[in-house]
């Protein structure tokens, strides 16, 4: 161990303004590109898993709408058949 | 070699092996950089003509010096990609870019905060420094080239050709305290030959070396998993896997 007490640890012989500010920053930036990162991937995973739902939903209307056609032209053409 | 590196270039897989490494990067980092930090703010002997301001040097040799390996991964991933179009390559480029952005910026930053105190200044118009400055520019204008097409492979293109022709920076940067007269002092650790400094914090050094690498690793994973998920959102296997989001 090079110091004496924490209040040594902290002054960094004189530096310690220079020495926290270097790892101050480091950290913060570090973390910031850790916390973006991590982020951007749920983000990305969210936006995939909503276009998804929006078509299946566009799809299931599509089918539904085809079968109401379907049964309504059936009608049509039994209708005038008869 | 080919055959053997085949599945990789397989995105679904690659998103399966990088998973499957980042907690091993994570834990890694975390262990180096705890050991490391700790060895070098608390028991690395302060240095005989900077004193305790040497603590710096844990931090910003090994930025300084992941600032470059970062960019020579990107340069060569762009090579591959525009020379083979490996889309994984151009997804590794895009991940890569922000990290070293981020790793330059500590390095000036604390080359600064390091300046101030032994040389009287902040900041100087020296080789050295002028060049890393330049290299995070280079960096900023990959990201910027990446995000400015919404056609992913052409903005790959962009972005690789910038990185290649920015690659010149890269030798420029490294010679630059033996070509020009400079405030900034020379190389203290190299790969070839002994590094000229003590044992005690040479050592302290080389772990946070590492931890720093561990951090990169980590970080480049897992962006490099939201490109592939972001270029491959049509896939079934994508689909599939935000469905069962068992993958968090």
């Amino acid at each position: 161990m090079q110091f004496d007490s924490f209040s040594d640890f902290l002054h960094m012989g004189g530096y310690g303004f220079y020495v926290w500010l270097s790892y101050g920053v480091g950290f913060v930036l570090l973390l910031l590109l850790v916390l973006i990162s991590k982020t951007q991937h749920n983000s990305v995973k969210q936006q995939i898993a909503k276009r998804q739902q929006r078509e299946a939903k566009l799809r299931q209307a599509a089918e539904q709408h085809k079968q109401e056609n379907k049964i309504s032209t059936d009608k049509v053409s039994t209708e005038a058949s008869s | 070699m080919w055959k053997w590196l085949h599945p990789y270039a397989n995105p679904e897989k690659s998103y399966h092996f990088t998973g499957k490494l980042l907690p091993w990067f994570n834990y890694l980092a975390l262990i180096f950089l705890t050991v490391g930090l700790t060895w070098a703010l608390l028991f690395a002997p302060p240095d005989y003509q900077q004193g305790e301001s040497f603590r710096i040097f844990y931090l910003h040799v090994p930025a300084s010096i992941l600032s470059m390996g970062i960019y020579l991964g990107m340069a060569i991933a762009a090579l591959s990609s525009l020379v083979w179009q490996l889309k994984l390559a151009d997804a590794s480029a895009a991940a890569l870019a922000p990290v070293g952005a981020v790793f330059t910026a500590i390095a000036l930053f604390t080359g600064a905060a390091w300046g101030k105190p032994m040389w009287g200044t902040w900041w100087v118009w020296d080789a050295r420094i002028t060049s890393e400055l330049i290299l995070l520019f280079l960096y900023l204008g990959v990201i910027a080239l990446h995000n400015a097409f919404e056609d992913k492979n052409l903005a790959g293109k962009a972005a690789g050709i910038l990185a290649l022709v920015g690659a010149i920076n890269l030798p420029i940067i490294h010679y630059s305290v033996e070509w020009w007269n400079t405030l900034h002092q020379g190389a203290t650790v190299s790969k070839f030959g002994k590094p000229a400094m003590a044992a005690e914090m040479y050592w302290p050094f080389l772990i946070c070396f590492f931890g720093f690498s561990f951090l990169v690793a980590a970080i480049a994973s897992v962006r490099f998993r939201t490109e592939i998920l972001a270029r491959n959102s049509v896939r079934p296997w994508v689909k599939a896997l935000v469905l069962a989001k068992e993958d968090k």
